[in-house]
């Protein structure tokens, strides 16, 4: 066992993607465009909810435990909606990897999308590959001292934005933004911020496709979730090799002219086949398709394929149709599972109530004998206003009509509910003595809660408490 | 033992042990470890001189920062009362007799009441308020003494025949096994669980009339002013039973309540009084 000279620590090699053109990057573009858009822009929409509730459209409140998006408003006890949209999330990642491989990865995963920015910046300031090469090997000088210092400062200024957008989402934005510029912001916005300026920095200026390679656990799932009908980006070998120059009739269609090397990302070639670190992001195949069509080739010789295909293709059949490979019981169960969550969510959410009630019996003691021999039993209501505006509340039983009913420090059988909010009231029901509720040990009831603005009724099962024969 | 020699199969040093011809290879520690193990050393020793720390004969050496949970703790609860302030003083200057059970301070109250209560209040009479015999259930709405908010706060303050308040409320029941025979006292633990609606002219009506109405009321209702219970409603403090009658009737019963005035604040005093008011039986 030899472990002196063994060193397993092993450093990153710098990596230095060439600017590209063609389809997928053009595709890219546009997700970047919309993906970016929406996270820097959310904040900034307005909803008008009436006086009492904030007007923007997508808020998580978190000091008053709220969740608003548009004309949704989630409350803590609500929170598997929140459980279900990530269920949804989760499915659907399942079902794009098993159709398409690592597409979120390659299109959508902020990591990519940011990195992706991040490398844009760097070639407008430093230039393309070869000017970046040469750059990172001279020596300092006060020309790569402006350059990447005027790199690294819109690096940050972007990491700002980043980090500046979250703390919108947790409160109102234009608010926000004074206070913060006034100073006057809370310490924890600032520290958001500072964190998060930090983190899209490092991750998106240095670290890069390190996060996805050492960091991400979706890389090491993938490999449950694909299979040889995935389609995912992969080298025609069998058209390819024997590598060769252009010139050489007997070399396959691979001039060896490392476009696809010099234009990934993650650093790796691609014609080695699958790899762990291969994102899917598919500009390996708008340079390869590049070259091809200069040389007179057919596309293609770096594509989206499916394994499944590679043997019929070798024997000179064609491969077949991509909804062959989509549209697989494997896919189908994903989305069918997928949208009867969705479905069950949006049933969940018409159906959800405006008004809920929830009945907690006190039961120490469970009843009061009155100096009549009425006997009493004592219930905390929590009544629950889901309105934007202050509601009376009427309260009443059923289940035996002669039960006595009577709220705390009240005459009347109704109370009010302020806007967007629980009240808690202890009610009071009375059983006149020797009547059936006071002398058997229990008596069913229901509680009902009426909005006497609108009708709306909710309901909750209880029991009444009697002396059963004890004193 | 050999001596520490150089390994050549891995070209390192070894410790020197030899067991049967068995070496241990020299692995140190490594560096970045052995440098923040002794930072944490040189951190307990500052930390021990900057806290409390080191037990001593009666107490711990006291840390120069001058720091202790205790001390942390009352600094919680003075900022608590400075933040109550306020409150508390309207609470002891509110008319009890008007208090809104709507308002805000009356929540207060309520509240700091309910924690008066379970720490003062649940030893004798429950942590839900339900009494036990002998202790007066606070839930129902029978009063021996008065159930309006000012008479539960003058009980509270004051307290139940005992000799440390002169203003405590006080009355005694005779023993009346001293007085009765035991024919008579049977024939009053037959009588008094028929009142209110009762036969006067029976033997056990006459001795009532004798004997108890001067307390308790010519029907049997009680009188508050003298903390004489109503015999004709269906609560019993000690019990309405044959045997608990009987043993009231001869004995008598002589409950007695500390006076809280002496041991809260007035502002807790009238907090808890608020609480018992709300229960559910105040009047």
């Amino acid at each position: 066992m030899n472990t002196t000279s063994e060193n397993l620590y092993a450093a990153r090699e710098p990596i230095f993607p060439k600017r590209v053109y063609g389809k997928f990057r053009n595709l890219k573009w546009a997700v970047m465009l919309v993906t970016l858009g929406i996270y820097y822009l959310t904040p900034w929409i307005r909803w008008d909810r009436g006086p009492n509730l904030p007007d923007q459209a997508v808020l998580v409140d978190l000091a008053g435990r709220r969740f608003y998006f548009f004309w949704i408003e989630i409350w803590p006890h609500e929170f598997y909606f929140v459980a279900g949209l990530l269920i949804m999330a989760g499915l659907g990642l399942f079902l794009f990897t098993s159709a398409l491989g690592r597409v979120w990865c390659g299109y959508t995963c902020p990591q990519t999308v940011w990195t992706d920015l991040f490398i844009l910046v760097e070639r407008w300031i430093e230039g393309d590959r070869n000017a970046r090469v040469k750059l990172h090997r001279a020596n300092w000088s006060l020309r790569k001292a402006r350059l990447r210092m005027t790199k690294w400062i819109v690096w940050a200024l972007i990491g700002l934005a980043t980090g500046g957008a979250w703390v919108f989402y947790f409160a109102d934005a234009p608010t926000l933004m004074r206070d913060l510029v006034a100073l006057q912001a809370a310490p924890v916005a600032y520290v958001t911020i500072a964190v998060l300026t930090a983190t899209t920095f490092v991750f998106g200026g240095f670290m890069r496709e390190q996060v996805c390679i050492y960091m991400c656990p979706w890389p090491r799932i993938q490999g449950a979730m694909m299979d040889n009908d995935t389609l995912t980006v992969g080298y025609r070998d069998w058209r390819g090799e024997p590598r060769g120059k252009a010139r050489d009739a007997s070399a396959g269609d691979c001039v060896d002219c490392m476009a696809c090397v010099n234009v990934c990302p993650m650093g790796i070639d691609i014609r080695d086949g699958q790899q762990m670190e291969c994102i899917t992001c598919a500009l390996c195949i708008d340079a390869c398709d590049d070259v091809m069509v200069k040389l007179g080739r057919e596309r293609g010789l770096v594509d989206y394929l499916a394994l499944s295909d590679a043997p019929r293709e070798e024997a000179g059949e064609k491969p077949r149709p991509i909804w062959h490979h989509v549209l697989r019981p494997r896919t189908i169960l994903y989305t069918c599972i997928w949208a009867a969550f969705g479905l069950a969510m949006v049933y969940a959410l018409f159906i959800r109530p405006e008004i809920e009630m929830t009945v907690a019996p006190v039961r120490n003691p469970t009843f009061v004998t009155l100096s009549d021999g009425a006997v009493r039993n004592t219930y905390e209501l929590r009544l629950r206003n889901k309105h934007g505006q202050a509601r009376m509340f009427g309260v009443h039983v059923s289940g035996d009509l002669s039960l006595n009913l009577s709220l705390e420090a009240t005459a009347y059988s109704a109370v009010q509910v302020p806007a967007d909010d629980t009240l808690r009231v202890r009610v009071y029901l009375t059983a006149a003595a020797a009547s059936d509720p006071a002398t058997q040990s229990e008596t069913p009831i229901r509680f009902w809660v009426e909005d006497l603005g609108n009708g709306e009724r909710a309901h909750s099962n209880s029991i009444f408490n009697g002396s059963g024969g004890r004193q | 033992m050999g001596e520490p020699r150089k390994d050549d199969l891995t070209g390192r040093e070894t410790m020197g042990h030899d067991f049967d011809g068995i070496e241990e290879l020299n692995t140190p520690m490594p560096r970045w470890w052995l440098i923040c193990f002794y930072l944490t050393i040189i951190w307990g020793i500052g930390y021990t001189i900057a806290f409390p720390a080191w037990p001593m004969i009666s107490g711990a050496t006291a840390g120069v920062l001058g720091y202790s949970t205790r001390g942390e703790v009352s600094e919680q609860i003075e900022a608590h009362e400075a933040a109550n302030a306020e409150l508390v003083s309207e609470l002891v200057s509110v008319d009890l007799a008007a208090f809104d059970p709507q308002s805000d301070l009356h929540r207060y109250a309520v509240a700091r009441g309910a924690s008066v209560f379970r720490a003062q209040c649940s030893q004798c009479h429950g942590s839900g308020a339900a009494g036990a015999k002998g202790y007066p259930n606070l839930l129902d709405n029978d009063w021996i003494w008065g159930g309006a908010l000012e008479e539960i706060a003058r009980t509270v303050r004051h307290g139940i025949r005992n000799e440390t308040d002169t203003d405590a409320h006080w009355s005694e029941m005779p023993a009346f096994g001293d007085l009765l025979e035991g024919d008579e006292i049977s024939a009053l633990v037959d009588f008094i669980p028929t009142l209110p609606v009762a036969d006067w002219d029976s033997p056990g009506g006459v001795l009532f009339t004798d004997n108890c109405a001067s307390c308790h009321g010519d029907t049997g209702l009680g009188d508050r002013s003298q903390g004489a219970p109503n015999l004709a409603d269906a609560i019993w403090l000690y019990g309405g039973d044959p045997d608990s009658l009987t043993q009231t009737v001869t004995y008598s019963r002589f409950g007695v309540m500390p006076a809280w005035g002496q041991r809260l604040t007035e502002a807790d005093v009238r907090a808890v009084s608020a609480y018992v008011h709300a229960l559910g039986g105040g009047e």
